[in-house]
């Protein structure tokens, strides 16, 4: 501190925390997607530092698959008892129910997609103007090219070869009735970042992501956790592995990895160590060589 | 021992900048496959992807393209951010595309970089596009230039030819304002000279351009003199425990605050003392550059959103009337008269367009006084009357309270970048 100069977590704590305030300054109604995930506990903690000792003036909006592990929901209760944040849930159910969605059928059958309609219904509903996400740009290649500021049409979809130029930390968020943004403060962190930030700050996060027992599936080379949505196929059956999860989603396409790291700094080394990417367990990004971009142009986090 | 070893890495911004065919995208591959920041099922992907196309090697020019348009035309269109670390240092790489709409992608990358990796073809020596990436890289105020000679390995790694090559750049760079330039002769298709040292340079004796990364001096970029405060966003908790509570909350510009300290708001010209400077972890000492604060003063005077706090003793410029260096973003020229939306700091204002007063050829650095037509990626110096005045420090002196951007009132876009001369 004494030499003015501040570590690499520190700069990019500072920056996001710029950024949250700048959301709140540009932006009528803006509202903080929390997925239950480390990123979007993360993004509370920060939004936590850069209105303190205010509460920050956002409400927090869960898109609810349906297909939780019972510990983020339980996490999610608790998290929201301890910050007096006001949440709202909105679920692909409810999409289902009206027609406004419709599930997809088959083994891989997911509901990953759906999210897209009833986040885009819920930001119409509540005439959100910005949408704060965990979205980080180390996490996927289509991602890579976000700006913080996420300029979506009254569609909702992304134009990412189109994209206004964002320069120094002047952001616009300037925008036509009916459009809204998406921003995302932790840009530039990186999955090791977001654990060493968790670490420093003794954050709390959900069990899951430390090592456990759980019976889970192997499909194609990604563990799925046992639960009611999956309909195993005939030479599929359960058995038990000590495993993690590195990312927290829908169950139906979150894959867990065989991990005995059991503390923050066990998984900081396992991180350190890692030959995967976080999202290589995640079924949605495999379907195809560009299916994070196709699902962001239409909408998706 | 120290048990969180991250806690003492710092951070190093940087832009990259190239065209079609000089290997950038490869050497971005090779820092990133070198410094195994790369994982298995990215290799496995490309792995993929350059058999399909029948490249006969792992092209890691396909790490950096992400889109479906790039990949199917085999350019990079937008800026793209890369993320690696090394023991000592993170890296945040802006990697910027050297063709289509190529000012305002290094623009946008130069604009947070603290260093520039400029890239020059062995074969071809210095061609029009270094000196137009490094008179960006001027403009923008990058302290640090890394020459890479890149393929070394086509022009027999001969020292000679690296030679020449330094001395021409070293000539036209005088008329540059960039204080310190390194030069190092590479092999990204081979690896020589990036991350290890080269065996076929020996009479290089220069460490390898990662080793330059990793130790370059970059303490000493940030002005912790003039100190400025842009105010955001006005804290009030309205709580039972903090009633009264009226924080400032922003990122310190430049500078450093303490508790006890004089300021002034400004524009109002109220002054005050600072009481505290909160966060949520508790109050601090002392805040510099680049930290995000909540300041609370002495007196009840009136700042808002757009406000900035200074110290008596050493107060920005205060102006309505400026001079601009402006690059342009967009198809539609600029308008002599025309007027558009101007952010400065946290502060949005309009402006007139006065006068054009000359464009600057790039490629040479010519002032052009006869043509006044400023089109895509144009640079030029403008003359802007604002609606409201704005306190500021020459973009030189002061990169957070130099910098504005125009907005396009109809259609939103940015529509160019300016430095406050």
């Amino acid at each position: 501190m004494s030499d003015y100069n501040l570590n690499h977590i520190q700069q990019i704590e500072h920056e996001a925390i710029f950024v949250m305030r700048e959301v709140a300054a540009q932006f009528e109604k803006p509202v903080l997607l929390f997925s239950g995930g480390k990123d979007s506990i993360v993004l509370v903690r920060l939004a936590q530092k850069a209105f303190h000792p205010a509460r920050f003036p956002f409400p927090l909006l869960h898109v609810d698959t349906g297909h939780n592990f019972a510990e983020t929901l339980q996490f999610r209760d608790e998290l929201i008892e301890v910050t007096g944040a006001r949440l709202i849930v909105r679920t692909v159910q409810d999409s289902i129910d009206s027609g406004r969605a419709a599930e997809e059928t088959g083994a891989n059958a997911s509901r990953n997609a759906l999210q897209t309609i009833t986040l885009l219904d819920a930001i119409e509903e509540f005439h959100f103007d910005a949408a704060i996400g965990g979205a980080r740009r180390d996490e996927e290649k289509a991602r890579a090219k976000e700006r913080f500021f996420s300029h979506r049409d009254e569609f909702g979809q992304w134009d990412p070869k189109n994209q206004r130029p964002e320069l120094w930390n002047i952001f616009n968020g300037r925008k036509q009735p009916g459009e809204h943004f998406r921003v995302f403060p932790l840009s530039n962190w990186t999955e090791m970042d977001v654990w060493q930030y968790i670490a420093t700050e003794k954050i709390a996060i959900p069990p899951i992501y430390f090592s456990h027992d759980r019976e889970v599936v192997d499909r194609g080379g990604t563990l799925l956790a046992k639960c009611d949505y999956i309909t195993l196929q005939a030479a599929e059956r359960y058995e038990t592995r000590r495993v993690r999860f590195r990312t927290v989603g829908d169950m139906t396409c979150t894959g867990a990895v065989e991990s005995p790291a059991a503390t923050l700094e066990d998984i900081i080394q396992e991180v350190a160590g890692a030959r995967l990417t976080e999202r290589g367990g995640r079924a949605d990004d495999r379907r195809s060589e560009t299916s994070m971009e196709d699902r962001k142009k239409h909408g998706y986090f | 021992m120290n048990q969180n070893p991250y806690q003492e890495m710092d951070l190093l911004r940087f832009t990259t900048a190239g065209s079609v065919d000089d290997g950038k995208s490869t050497l971005i591959g090779r820092l990133l496959y070198d410094s195994k920041s790369i994982f298995e099922d990215q290799l496995e992907a490309i792995e993929r992807s350059s058999e399909q196309r029948g490249d006969g090697y792992v092209n890691l020019a396909l790490l950096t393209d992400g889109l479906r348009a790039e990949r199917e035309q085999g350019i990079t269109i937008d800026v793209a951010y890369r993320y690696f670390a090394t023991p000592q240092r993170k890296f945040i790489i802006a990697d910027t595309p050297g063709h289509i709409q190529y000012t305002r992608n290094m623009v946008t990358g130069a604009s947070t970089a603290q260093l520039a990796i400029i890239l020059i073809d062995a074969r071809k020596g210095v061609i029009e596009q270094t000196r137009r990436h490094s008179f960006i890289a001027s403009l923008l105020r990058i302290q640090h230039l890394a020459i890479c000679v890149n393929k070394m390995d086509l022009v027999e790694y001969s020292e000679t030819r690296y030679r020449e090559i330094v001395e021409e750049f070293s000539t036209f760079a005088s008329r540059l304002e960039i204080a310190d330039i390194t030069f190092i002769p590479i092999s990204a298709l081979h690896g020589d000279n990036v991350v290890d040292r080269s065996t076929k340079m020996p009479w290089y004796q220069g460490p390898p351009l990662l080793h330059t990364l990793e130790t370059i001096y970059i303490g000493s970029d940030t002005n912790h003199v003039d100190a400025r405060f842009p105010v955001q966003w006005v804290v009030r908790p309205q709580t039972n425990d903090h009633h009264d509570f009226r924080g400032f909350a922003g990122r310190i510009a430049a500078g450093v605050f303490k508790p006890g300290d004089d300021i002034v708001a400004l524009p109002s010209g109220f002054t005050s003392r600072i009481k505290a400077i909160e966060t949520f972890d508790g109050p601090l000492e002392e805040a510099f550059h680049p930290m995000s604060v909540t300041i609370t003063l002495e007196d009840e005077i009136d700042v808002s959103r757009g406000d900035a706090l200074a110290k008596p003793n050493n107060l920005p410029s205060f102006s309505q009337d400026l001079d601009l260096m402006i690059c342009w973003f967009t198809d539609k020229p600029l308008r002599s008269g025309g007027k558009y939306v101007l952010r400065h700091t946290t502060r949005e204002v309009r402006c007139l367009v006065k006068e054009i007063r000359y464009k600057v050829n790039i490629n040479t650095l010519h002032k052009i006084e006869e043509d006044f037509t400023i089109g895509m990626n144009d640079v030029a110096r403008i003359s802007i009357r604002t609606t409201q005045p704005l306190f500021y420090d020459p973009y030189k002196r002061n990169r957070s309270t130099g910098s504005v951007i125009l907005i396009d009132e109809f259609t939103n876009n940015t529509v160019a970048a300016g430095m406050i001369l």
